[in-house]
Formats: C-alpha cells, sequence, structure tokens
C-alpha cells in the first residue's frame, strides 16, 4: 500500500500559486507599536478624533491582554513589536479611475484573476481591493449610488460618514472583545464599509479582495457591513498572499448589522498562504467576525472556505437578538501539509423563535489539524429557539488529524438543538475504485471531496462557486500519498 | 487479447498465484472456479492494478500490451472493467455524475467527442431499465444505501455503459436472489459480442446455468489445475472442490 501512499502525497502537494510578490514602492511606518504609530495611522488616514480615541482605548485594553492558548493550534510566540503596522503603495491618493491605480498593482490583480474593471459588470460584482493596508479602487461607486448604497474603503466611510461609523463601529465587536480584536481596533488601517439603506436591495454582489504584499507587515482590516431595515446584500471576499519564509500577521475584524427584515449573505474564500510543505512560512489568520441580528425576522449567513493560511483561528459567529432571526454558518475547512484550523461558529439565541444552522466541513490531509469549535448559546428569554448542527470530517492519509468540540449551553427549556457529527476518510479501496472506472487519483479525490462539500458550496453566490471549486482542488492537490 | 504466462504473486511476503496460466481471445466466455482463498479474487484484482501485490515473476500481456505497467485508470480506459464483489460507496458523488465522467474519460481515450448531458441521461436511462434499476438511484450518491442486489446490478450498469473489452466479474452472483441473478445474467449476456471477452469468477455453479461459459477453469492454491468446457461446472458442483484436490 506504500504506493498508493505516494498517490496520496502527490495529489495534495502542489504549489502555491498566487506566491508572487508585487514590486512596488511602499510607504512603510516603522516596525512597533505605541500611540505613536497609532496617531501616525489615524493621521495619515485623516480620520476624524473619535476614530483615534478609539484606537487608543483599544490600544490601552490590548497591552493588558493575554493572548489566546485555549485554541488546538501550536505557534511559536509572535513578536508584536516586529510587525510594520502601515504600509502603504506610496503616492497613494484618492483615485477617480482605474488609469490612476499603479499599473504593477492592476497587474497583480489580473494575476490573481480579479479583473477590476467592466467584466465584472457581467457578473454583476462590484469590487474592493485592499492591498496591504490601503484601499485601491471601489469599482461601480456609481450604480451603487444609485441605488442608494455606500460601499467604500473604510477610511473613505470614516471620512464622509462618521456619524453611521461612529454608531456602528465596535458595536458588534467591542474592542474589549479579544486578544486580537482589540489589536485590530488599535492599528486597522483600512478595509471595506457598506451601508444599504432601508428597504433596498443591493443591485450587486459585494466583492472585496485583500492582498498583503509588503515583507513584515501585518495586514488589520475592519469590515463593517449594515443593512437597514427591509435590505439585503450579498458581500464576498477573497484574499491571497505572497509566499515568505517568516510568518505573517492578518488578524482582520468584521462587523455585520442587520435590522429588522434585513438580510446579509457574507461568504469568504480565504486563500491566504499556507507556508510550504514543510510548514515554513504562512500567514497567521487570527481573525473576528461576528454579525448582530439586531432587529426581529433579519437573518445572516455565513459561507466560509477557507483553504489557505499556516493557523486559522476563526470563529463567524451570529447574536440572535431579534425575534425570529435566523443566523447561519456553513464551512469547507481544509488542512494540508502542516496547516492548522480552529474554526468554527457562535450562535447566540436571544430572541423568541431564533433559528440556526451549522453545517461544518474539515478536510484534513499530510499533516493538516483541522478542528470544528461551536458554541450554540440559547439565552433564558430565547423561547422556542432551534438550532441544527452538522460536523463532519473527513481525512485524506494517516497523519493528519480532526477534531470536534462542540458547546451547548440552554437556559430555556423549550429550546430544540440538533447536533449529528461523521468523521470518514478517502480509503484506497475508494480510490481504487475510481481508478477502475477510468478516473485519475486526482479527479477521484476531487469527486469526492466536492461531494463532501456540496452542501456548502451550493451556498456560494454562483459567481465564486467555479473559483471554490479549484480552489479545493488545487489545495488538495498532492495529498494522496 | 489476454494472456497469462507463469504468473507468481504475492501479498505481503505470502505466496497467493503460484504459477498462473491462461489464455482469452476475443469474444470467449472463461469461468474461473474455486474455493474461498484458492486467489480467484487476487487475480481479478491483480488485472485491474489494484495495489499492493507484488508480481515475482511472470507476465500479463492484454491486446498486446504489457498489462502490469499501466496504471489502473489507462487499463479502465484500454477497455479491462472490473465488477466488484463488495462495490465501494461514493458519498457526495452522484451516480449519473460520476459514470458521466468515467464513460468521457474512456471516451478521450478512445479519441471519441464526449458525451453531452443530455445524449448521457437518455443511454444511462436506457440501460438502466434493462437491468430493472430504479431510476432514482442515479441521481444518488454512487451505491450509498444501495442493497445488495442493487449494488450488483449497478456495476452491471456501469459495466453496460462503459463497454470494456475485457469484462471480469467478481462473484457478481454472491448475495443475489435468483429474480435479481436472471436480471444480471441477462445484462450479461446482451453484452456479448465477437470482440467482447468475459472473465467469469464464480464460487457457484448456479450463475453458469445462465451465463454459458465456453471454458471453465478450476484454480486450486493459486493455480489453474484444470481446465474444460461448461460441463466441467456440472461435475465441479456434484463432486466438490475436494474431488479436484484429491484427483
Amino acid at each position: 500500500m506504500q504506493e498508493n501512499s505516494d498517490i496520496i502525497g502527490e495529489v495534495t502537494s502542489q504549489d502555491y500559486k498566487y506566491g508572487f510578490e508585487t514590486l512596488i514602492e511602499s510607504d512603510c511606518a516603522p516596525v512597533g507599536l505605541n500611540e505613536e504609530i497609532i496617531a501616525l495611522i489615524s493621521e495619515r488616514k485623516q480620520e476624524p478624533a473619535f476614530l483615534l480615541d478609539f484606537r487608543i482605548k483599544a490600544f490601552r485594553t490590548w497591552k493588558n491582554l493575554t493572548e489566546p492558548s485555549w485554541a488546538f493550534v501550536k505557534y511559536p510566540p509572535i513578536d508584536y513589536q516586529a510587525i510594520s503596522y502601515y504600509s502603504a503603495p506610496k503616492n497613494h491618493k484618492p483615485l477617480n479611475s482605474l488609469e490612476e491605480v499603479d499599473p504593477e498593482i492592476l497587474k497583480t490583480y489580473e494575476r490573481l484573476g480579479i479583473p477590476l474593471n467592466e467584466q465584472k459588470v457581467l457578473a454583476g460584482v462590484a469590487v474592493d481591493a485592499v492591498f496591504d493596508s490601503v484601499s485601491v479602487y471601489t469599482t461601480f461607486k456609481e450604480t451603487l449610488a444609485k441605488a442608494g448604497v455606500i460601499f467604500c474603503p473604510f477610511s473613505e466611510a470614516a471620512r464622509e460618514h462618521p456619524e453611521l461609523i461612529k454608531r456602528y463601529l465596535g458595536s458588534v465587536v467591542p474592542y474589549s472583545d479579544n486578544f486580537f480584536a482589540a489589536l485590530n481596533s488599535a492599528v486597522f488601517t483600512d478595509g471595506s464599509f457598506c451601508y444599504v439603506p432601508r428597504g433596498v436591495r443591493c443591485p450587486l454582489e459585494l466583492s472585496t479582495y485583500f492582498r498583503i504584499n509588503a515583507k513584515n507587515t501585518g495586514q488589520f482590516e475592519r469590515t463593517l457591513i449594515i443593512a437597514d431595515e427591509g435590505s439585503y446584500v450579498s458581500y464576498m471576499e477573497g484574499c491571497t498572499a505572497p509566499k515568505r519564509d517568516e510568518n505573517q500577521l492578518h488578524a482582520a475584524v468584521v462587523e455585520l448589522v442587520a435590522l429588522e427584515k434585513a438580510q446579509i449573505k457574507y461568504s469568504t474564500i480565504q486563500n491566504w498562504y499556507p507556508g510550504d510543505k514543510d510548514g515554513k512560512g504562512g500567514i497567521y489568520n487570527f481573525v473576528t467576525k461576528r454579525g448582530l441580528c439586531a432587529g426581529p425576522d433579519s437573518k445572516i449567513s455565513w459561507t466560509q472556505v477557507e483553504t489557505g493560511s499556516a493557523i486559522t483561528w476563526k470563529y463567524p459567529s451570529c447574536i440572535l437578538k431579534g425575534d425570529r432571526s435566523v443566523g447561519e454558518f456553513y464551512s469547507v475547512a481544509i488542512t494540508n501539509h502542516k496547516q492548522q484550523a480552529d474554526t468554527g461558529t457562535k450562535m447566540i439565541h436571544i430572541g423568541k423563535d431564533t433559528k440556526s444552522t451549522i453545517v461544518s466541513k474539515g478536510i484534513s490531509a499530510g499533516e493538516g489539524q483541522n478542528s470544528y469549535r461551536g458554541l450554540v448559546k440559547i439565552l433564558k428569554s430565547a423561547t422556542n429557539a432551534r438550532n441544527f448542527s452538522q460536523c463532519d470530517s473527513m481525512l485524506i492519509g494517516d497523519n493528519c488529524g480532526t477534531h470536534t468540540f462542540p458547546y451547548i449551553e440552554t437556559k430555556n427549556p423549550t429550546a430544540t438543538v440538533e447536533h449529528e457529527a461523521s468523521t470518514s476518510k478517502i480509503g484506497e479501496d475508494q480510490l481504487f475504485y475510481c481508478n477502475q472506472r477510468g478516473l485519475s487519483t486526482e479527479d477521484a479525490v476531487s469527486m469526492i471531496v466536492h461531494g463532501f462539500c456540496k452542501e456548502v458550496l451550493g451556498e456560494l453566490p454562483m459567481e465564486f462557486v467555479l473559483e471554490a471549486r479549484k480552489l479545493l482542488e488545487v489545495s488538495l492537490e498532492g495529498s494522496v500519498g | 487479447m489476454l494472456q497469462i504466462k507463469n504468473l507468481v504473486v504475492s501479498v505481503e511476503g505470502k505466496k497467493i498465484l503460484k504459477g498462473l496460466n491462461l489464455e482469452i481471445r476475443a469474444g470467449e466466455i472463461h469461468a474461473i472456479m474455486g474455493a474461498n482463498g484458492s486467489g480467484k479474487s487476487t487475480l481479478a484484482h491483480l488485472l485491474a492494478g489494484k495495489e499492493g501485490y507484488e508480481v515475482e515473476s511472470g507476465e500479463i500481456t492484454y491486446q498486446g500490451m504489457n498489462l502490469l505497467e499501466l496504471d489502473p485508470e489507462i487499463r479502465a480506459r484500454a477497455g479491462v472493467f472490473l465488477a466488484f464483489q463488495y462495490p465501494l460507496e461514493l458519498p457526495g458523488v452522484s451516480l449519473n455524475y460520476f459514470l458521466r465522467t468515467s464513460l468521457n474519460s474512456v471516451r478521450a481515450h478512445r479519441n471519441l467527442e464526449p458525451l453531452g448531458v443530455r445524449e448521457f441521461n437518455d443511454l444511462l436511462k436506457e440501460r438502466a431499465k434493462a437491468l430493472e434499476l430504479d431510476p432514482d438511484l442515479l441521481q444518488r450518491s454512487v451505491n450509498e444505501g444501495f442493497s445488495g442486489g442493487e449494488k450488483k446490478r449497478n456495476e452491471i450498469l456501469q459495466m453496460a455503459i462503459l463497454e470494456p473489452q475485457l469484462a471480469i466479474l467478481d462473484e457478481t452472483d454472491s448475495g443475489l436472489d435468483i429474480d435479481a441473478l436472471r436480471v444480471v445474467a441477462s445484462g450479461v449476456n446482451k453484452l456479448r459480442a465477437k470482440d467482447r471477452s468475459f472473465l467469469v469468477i464464480t464460487h457457484y455453479q448456479r450463475l453458469l446455468n445462465y451465463i454459458i461459459p465456453d471454458y471453465v477453469h478450476v484454480m486450486l492454491d493459486g493455480k489453474i489445475v484444470r481446465s474444460g468446457g461448461k460441463e466441467l461446472a456440472f461435475e465441479l458442483e456434484q463432486k466438490g472442490y475436494g474431488w479436484i484436490a484429491e484427483s
């Protein structure tokens, strides 16, 4: 069976194809973190005073917090004073059209397969691209403006819509929430902001691409999406980074607010550089994502396809405050080589008749470690709350691991909570069966994995399903062995 | 079509096939009978290219090619088909999609255009009907939740779709009731053709009432110890495998 192990190895060891670096001059803050650096970031961004105040408070809180150690991941201590907290392509000034964007950056996005141009009209996607710490260009502003939708870089929103930022920033993830959220609140540099007014169905899929490029930088983006009463928005983010031998930190915060009868669909295709086969380099992806179903009959749906990063620490959550509000979490997480992922969700039921669904698919190959960690909490006020959780794990090869940590806390006897879990292994016999029908081992693995993830991929916006499928294939190439 | 010469094969250091010879010409049906542990299934798996077998000596030639040098998927595309004794389940992979991908990989190998979804669906429906397979099964995951009989009929369905040159049936009759056996056998008989050969591996003579072989071979301890026409199967049924061992 030695030969078969080799096949599994070959299929999951393909190279990271987004690992190029763009050579452009950047304006980088000196490494280290202190109140002067924070003031510098705030000044470069021409932020209103309340934001600087928010950052400083967050920084002071962060200094007293300790890095969490409960996740099932291992990494050497991070020196937070060795990171540069601000990096921007040089000569960054507000842009009026695509022609003004540095051609090198545009080339990068082309190589990533993100045409920042009219092609996306056909797909109905509006793109904001964040390059290192700065938002480069937001397409289709006009189409969106006609519908009254605000979709712009966070720093622009801070200048032009300070009242919205002041009202909602930190309202779902307070700066004191956790170590990484506090760090982000102190140093976040850019990200996307979206506001969909009352009764408006956002006419385009919104999309942001994040790219870390400069060396020794962290990326700390901040995303805030507000769906006003009766509105709908679908938002999608993608991320890539160049290959580097050292680890880079990515600590984002995403806050979603859905008011009465509003719906937010948030999809992620995370493909940060995962490190090489031996676990050298790669992104530490320590992210806090949370949505608040503030009003009755609101709905927030998270879908994520996590294939990148050396370490992923991420729990997109829903606070179901409004009566009859709905929270959903659909996740595919792949760990290959020496990748580690500890991911899952929290569903906090506060309102009456609230409902949550969790579907998590973890795939481990190589020496990957994949953990699902989820909390379903039903408060006393949440009469007739319902949850359904399904956590399936798939193993490819003999050296990987999968773990499930479900937590359920129920304070209301009328609640219904269901949890199903399964673990399976792609067996040599299954692969042989497929081979015997003329399928190559790569195609067989991909077919079995797609079959396993079908329910989750089906939740992605149409435009991104193909991308996600390809990514799954690439991430698992070389895994059979 | 297929020539096996002096084949010696071991698994984890233990000799299973000990100098096996067999020749199958185009259009022939050969049956291999033998007691459990005589090496029948090893031969079937080896021909299909399963890993884990060490060929110590001997050779296998298939359509002029050295079969042992080909990867299992290449053998399959070149027309070698194995109907599994224990078909595998592929959760989440629909039978329809699986089989269409499979057929198109075989067609690509034969330099044929891939079959479109509609054409394929028509073909699949027609072949499934002949095997009295519930059309709902075609949309379900491969073999998942199928009954034993459905799994076996599904193997024959796959054979009918892929139209191999050399079909190996590994204990296809095991676990089938008499009605299912008839359906399966008639599926096989429909595929009999001048350029298509069959190797039918079975423990019982029963199947050979429905699939009439040209030759019957008796396997014992890793070798073919007796060969004859279809009447050899009847003799075996009456006298048991002990008769061969003693004689």
